[in-house]
């Protein structure tokens, strides 16, 4: 063998670079973030809910999720977003400090989600609701005319009616209707995803995001 | 190793050319298996990828399509096709074609060559481990780290074992000048080992928070297309043109140039990818510069390669490997310039989160490196069965088919993502999102369109690869040429 050759070094040097300033520099920065807190009024944010949405992130994972649609709001200047109703301000790496796993996104095949479970519909009181949610995801072109978002039936069960019927069972008419004596109910699974979805709501004010913007009216879509 | 002689006791009446030709002799029948089996793989690979890929486009503009089975809906299938694109297909191309350089640019002899078999197997078990668990629902959420652990951890193994492999022929490799192609491929060997553990190893890591993660996975997923595909792809380009056409390399000081400015500023330019996003903005303005001085390593490589073609451009009408791997190179430039067009900050509204930043990924990961991968094909697997290929116009065919198939995909992901961002940013006129989605439907079925021609092209590919692995090729002498080359030969 001859000895290391000065092209190793060059080569693992500018490597390094890239690792400590894309790599190193973001975990040292960003990696040890810490909750707002303001003794005053105790007003904590965010606050560590990993146990209330995590079942839920992992289904929203495994179905992937995160191939259509993001999460996180840019600000006034760059893009639409908040003129959209996808959000107030835009997020933060505050917002993301108990996630995980972070669900940022790259596509927008669909609206973000950085806030779908605070997002109202003044025209119609029932959308975004988890009610809503269950109908949009057994069958998204019910609600949503036109969507091109997959059915995921397979996250619901449809079983006899034993007794009463469920109180979340579908409210589905036409086609759509189970048998007599049936119903469709969502499995588990559905429920812990429509449950995360709930949970999402980046509307906290943080001074690093600068004020939160006035929502005038205009539908969220 | 004995430095100085060749590898062969020569025969005292051997002349230095005959001496060569046993030399390559040597080298390429150590390859023969591992290079064969590294492409076979990747050519069945690509085949799988290519039928999944159509399905996702067509579940696009048809979403109740193969709709009923949660292992086929479009979140799995969709990074599914990336992974079977960028693992199975891509890396064990780039893999078999780069050590086979590697040999016969050293001028050593494979050793052990069991052990690139070894990792060859390693490696395919990884990929069909990684896409049943993506199947499965078994993923991460982050480009290209979707595999879960079992997976990453064969995939580390056989390609560290791989990259010994190549850096131990480089330190054993005749003395004499190091060929430009030979740093490329030595910096895959060493980048790629580094990337790939620490992204694993620190995304997912329960020691570091939130939005960290998405850092260290666009750092992997950007690092991955630069530090090994753009790498390995041009040292192809480097290799094959000048071998071709008999001429050196224009000028060495401007290859040098553009290696060492491509190494330092590719590293940088990950966080273009969240302009706007939860992040301090110095991360996507470093990453925007550093993106914008791509164009120096971007203008010596075409500006290099085309001066060495200049006066041999006719060979595109007779050479598949100089045809394939030109086009290779024009797609780098020409996807290097749109990607940096569509970064800058006036412009991310309009390609940020839209189909835009797919077309320059098929740029990058299709039109440049998979064709320049083809190109290499035909000049390698001759070398390594002893036939030349069939049928030239099988070559034909496959070249047409995937130049017009990627590049009209690739143009219709460009404009799709343009009007996508146009429309998603202009709440006024689109209001919801069905709205935006039916501006971009057309392109998207065009898109579906596209995959008729590229998905002949692979399969006429493959089924001329297996004539070639069952030696039903032309008897060796000439290389199958599009044309043949007369005296004086000189095309428009």
């Amino acid at each position: 063998m001859k000895p290391f050759p000065s092209i190793f070094s060059g080569i693992l040097a500018v490597f390094a670079l890239s690792f400590i300033v894309l790599a190193m520099a973001p975990s040292l920065q960003l990696g040890s973030l810490q909750p707002y807190v303001n003794e005053d009024t105790g007003d904590i944010y965010p606050i560590d809910t990993s146990g209330v949405g995590a079942e839920g992130a992992a289904v929203y994972v495994s179905q992937g999720c995160v191939a259509c649609h993001t999460e996180q709001v840019r600000g006034a200047g760059e893009g639409a977003d908040i003129q959209r109703g996808w959000g107030v301000r835009r997020t933060v790496a505050r917002d993301y400090i108990y996630d995980r796993p972070v669900l940022l996104g790259d596509m927008r095949l669909g609206p973000d989600l950085a806030n779908i479970g605070a997002r109202k519909d003044p025209d119609d009181p029932n959308k975004y609701t988890a009610t809503w949610h269950y109908l949009h995801l057994y069958n998204p072109r019910s609600v949503v005319p036109g969507s091109i978002m997959p059915s995921y039936r397979f996250l619901f069960e449809k079983r006899k009616i034993v007794g009463q019927v469920d109180a979340e069972a579908l409210k589905l008419t036409g086609d759509l209707a189970p048998p007599a004596g049936y119903e469709i109910v969502p499995t588990s699974k559905a429920r812990d995803l429509v449950g995360y979805l709930m949970t999402l709501d980046h509307s906290h004010p943080l001074a690093e995001a600068g004020p939160n913007v006035k929502i005038t009216g205009t539908a969220a879509k | 190793m004995p430095d100085t002689t060749s590898m062969t006791a020569a025969a005292p009446d051997m002349s230095e050319a005959e001496i060569e030709w046993v030399d390559r002799s040597l080298i390429d029948a150590s390859m023969r298996t591992p290079v064969m089996f590294f492409f076979a793989t990747a050519q069945t690979w690509l085949i799988a990828a290519t039928l999944v890929g159509f399905i996702c486009s067509i579940k696009l503009h048809w979403p109740g399509f193969l709709g009923n089975w949660s292992f086929l809906t479009y979140g799995r299938l969709s990074p599914l096709y990336t992974n079977m694109l960028v693992y199975g297909w891509g890396m064990p191309a780039g893999i078999g074609a780069s050590l086979w350089m590697t040999a016969r640019l050293c001028r050593v002899v494979l050793r052990a060559p069991w052990i690139p078999i070894i990792s060859g197997i390693f490696w395919n078990i990884g990929v069909t481990v990684g896409s049943i668990a993506i199947l499965a629902g078994n993923m991460q959420p982050y480009n290209l780290l979707e595999y879960p652990r079992q997976a990453s951890v064969l995939l580390f193994i056989a390609y560290a074992l791989i990259a010994a492999w190549g850096i131990v022929m480089f330190q054993n490799r005749r003395p004499g000048h190091i060929y430009i192609s030979l740093w490329y491929f030595i910096g895959a060997y060493f980048w790629f080992p580094w990337l790939y553990a620490s992204a694993n190893l620190m995304v997912g890591s329960p020691h570091i928070h939130g939005v960290v993660h998405a850092a260290i996975a666009a750092w992997y997923a950007q690092g991955v297309l630069g530090y090994f595909f753009a790498s390995i792809g041009l040292g192809t380009i480097y290799y094959l043109i000048p071998k071709v056409i008999g001429k050196p390399i224009h000028s060495y000081n401007l290859a040098l140039l553009g290696f060492w400015s491509f190494a330092l500023f590719w590293g940088l330019t990950a966080m273009a990818r969240f302009t706007g996003g939860p992040f301090p903005v110095w991360y996507s303005s470093l990453s925007i510069a550093a993106l914008i001085l791509m164009l120096v390593p971007v203008g010596t490589v075409g500006v290099n390669i085309l001066m060495t073609m200049r006066n041999d451009t006719h060979m595109v009408y007779h050479s598949p490997t100089i045809r394939f791997t030109m086009y290779g190179i024009l797609a780098w430039i020409v996807g290097m310039i749109v990607t940096v067009l569509g970064s800058v900050r006036e412009m991310d509204p309009y390609t940020h989160f839209t189909f835009f930043s797919v077309g320059t990924f098929h740029l990058l990961i299709y039109a440049f490196f998979t064709m320049t991968m083809f190109g290499a094909m035909y000049y390698i697997v001759p070398r390594l069965v002893g036939c030349e290929w069939l049928s030239a116009s099988f070559i034909r065919l496959h070249f047409w088919g995937s130049a017009y198939g990627i590049g009209f995909m690739v143009f219709f992901l460009i404009v799709a993502g343009f009007v996508q961002g146009g429309s998603w940013n202009n709440p006024d006129s689109f209001k919801g999102s069905m709205e935006v989605i039916d501006q971009v439907m057309p392109f998207l079925r065009g898109r579906t369109l596209m995959w008729i021609p590229l998905g002949i092209a692979n399969l006429l590919f493959f089924v001329h690869f297996i004539a070639m692995v069952l030696r039903l090729g032309q008897p060796s002498g000439e290389p199958t040429l599009f044309a043949p080359i007369e005296e004086g030969d000189h095309h428009p």
